[in-house]
């Protein structure tokens, strides 16, 4: 019988330990949904205040709605430190591109190209950035509107809205959004859109902001409220119909 | 026992920092626990940074404990490269720096306080993730669950700062009172531009909430003070 000796190896365990330790597991402060359309003169793009700690509506005051540059708004919901390393990824981003003094700069385009890229190699290291991102944005004329998720998935459309606002915004801008919209209808769709998910979505404050980017450069809006209607009957008296029911 | 893995950790203490007109005055419980047992009962959760910047820390004592250290020492070199004190903001983003490089590994919430020549009086809260948030005032660790309410009434801007020292005095007192992993005394530290003062408010020195006694010395001295009451049934 001959024995011969086997060299212990815990490299694979080890390594495997230390892979598990580098993955971003689960999102601690969130946003939620973000709502955008084009509209006649550029985009418009709406979101809440809020930032949620699992189901607690703990921050009430935090913008996740920024202007990048001259030309591009960026708009994220998910994690918000991670929102923040982003801002931080695209301070470098834009500081570099001014230091080349050569009268170009950065457009809606080139940031969300910059931001998929991000994203999607994030991903598959397995340590995605927890956010869903929207990036709007007008240059030369012509605007921009476009997406990505933190698994990469990136596109551009006429209107596109993150988390709830995808199965809730999305099908009224879908009947009706149209092209050439002017701003006070723009608003309006919008805020149609953020009511509907101020009733349905439970991580949803009312405090929003609409912000605007056009050629001449972006307008974030003050911090307001929206009214809600309750007046229905079958509100005010729901068991009316049915009596003993719940 | 149902472990829900997903849910935010909740985290031992009570901390609190408000700013007020001039200053801040932050805040916290004193007690530190090792599952049910409690491990200090006199502990000291606002810990210096530098002469004008404290922090409150929650969550893992020994993650609170490394983060302050670390970020001490780089404000101190950031103090003799700039050859004045660090600003509450740089204090800020450092622990930020730390907080989210390391997520995965580091589990602590804290809240940054101080005051400096440019800003004044201001808070900064660091919760779990690595988000920055400035705010006018920040609750942290398990015991805040029960001030969410108590703050969206109570609180106002420009107080004074008698007005915010009790605010914050009460504040951390009623989390006591409900969150099992709070407790001993409430510690504070007042930061203004005149300076820092820390002060010291145990129990008997508190307010008497719902279901709460005035503590005795012994039930003897309740027989012998009354009449045959205290022993009816």
């Amino acid at each position: 019988m001959t024995t011969f000796s086997v060299p212990i190896d815990n490299g694979d365990s080890m390594k495997i330990a230390e892979e598990e330790s580098q993955r971003t597991l689960y999102p601690y402060v969130t946003g939620t949904s973000i709502v955008a359309i084009k509209y006649k003169d550029g985009v418009l793009m709406a979101s809440d205040m809020g930032g949620s700690y699992g189901s607690t509506l703990r921050y009430k005051n935090i913008e996740r709605v920024k202007a990048i540059g001259k030309h591009s708004l960026l708009g994220a919901s998910g994690e918000i430190s991670d929102f923040q390393e982003i801002l931080r990824y695209l301070d470098e981003l834009t500081l570099n591109d001014n230091m080349w003094d050569d009268g170009n700069s950065l457009g809606p385009k080139e940031i969300h190209n910059y931001l998929t890229r991000v994203m999607y190699n994030r991903r598959n290291k397995f340590n995605p950035l927890w956010n869903t991102l929207v990036l709007g944005g007008v240059k030369n004329g012509k605007s921009y509107l476009g997406m990505v998720s933190m698994i990469g998935v990136s596109f551009e459309d006429d209107h596109v809205a993150t988390g709830f606002g995808n199965h809730l915004a999305r099908p009224i801008l879908r009947d009706e959004w149209h092209a050439d919209l002017s701003f006070e209808d723009g608003v309006k769709l919008l805020e149609k859109c953020m009511r509907v998910l101020l009733y349905r979505d439970r991580s949803a404050i009312n405090k929003l902001q609409i912000a605007k980017i056009t050629e001449e450069g972006v307008t974030v809006s003050q911090p307001y409220s929206l009214k809600t209607y309750w007046e229905f009957s079958s509100f005010h008296n729901p068991t009316a119909g049915a009596a003993g029911s719940w | 026992m149902d472990l829900n893995l997903d849910a935010p950790h909740s985290m031992g203490t009570t901390i609190i920092g408000v700013t007020y007109n001039g200053g801040v005055v932050l805040g916290a419980d004193s007690r530190t626990s090792t599952g049910m047992y409690v491990a200090n009962r006199a502990s000291d959760k606002i810990t210096q940074l530098t002469d004008n910047v404290y922090v409150c820390r929650s969550g893992s004592a020994a993650d609170s404990q490394v983060v302050s250290d670390y970020v001490r020492y780089f404000l101190h070199q950031h103090t003799i490269q700039h050859g004045q004190p660090a600003t509450v903001k740089v204090s800020a983003n450092l622990i930020r720096m730390l907080a989210y490089n390391n997520k995965n590994m580091l589990q602590t919430g804290l809240i940054v306080g101080g005051w400096d020549k440019y800003e004044g009086g201001k808070i900064y809260g660091i919760p779990l993730g690595g988000t920055v948030v400035e705010q006018p005032f920040a609750i942290g660790g398990s015991g805040s669950s029960y001030l969410y309410g108590f703050f969206d009434q109570a609180w106002k801007d420009n107080m004074t700062k008698e007005e915010a020292e009790q605010l914050v005095v009460k504040a951390v007192s009623l989390a006591i009172a409900r969150d099992g992993a709070s407790g001993g005394v409430v510690r504070t530290v007042i930061i203004n531009s005149e300076g820092v003062t820390r002060n010291f408010y145990p129990g008997d020195k508190l307010q008497l909430w719902h279901e709460e006694l005035e503590p005795q010395n012994s039930l003897l001295d309740i027989l012998n003070a009354a009449g045959p009451e205290p022993m009816a049934m």
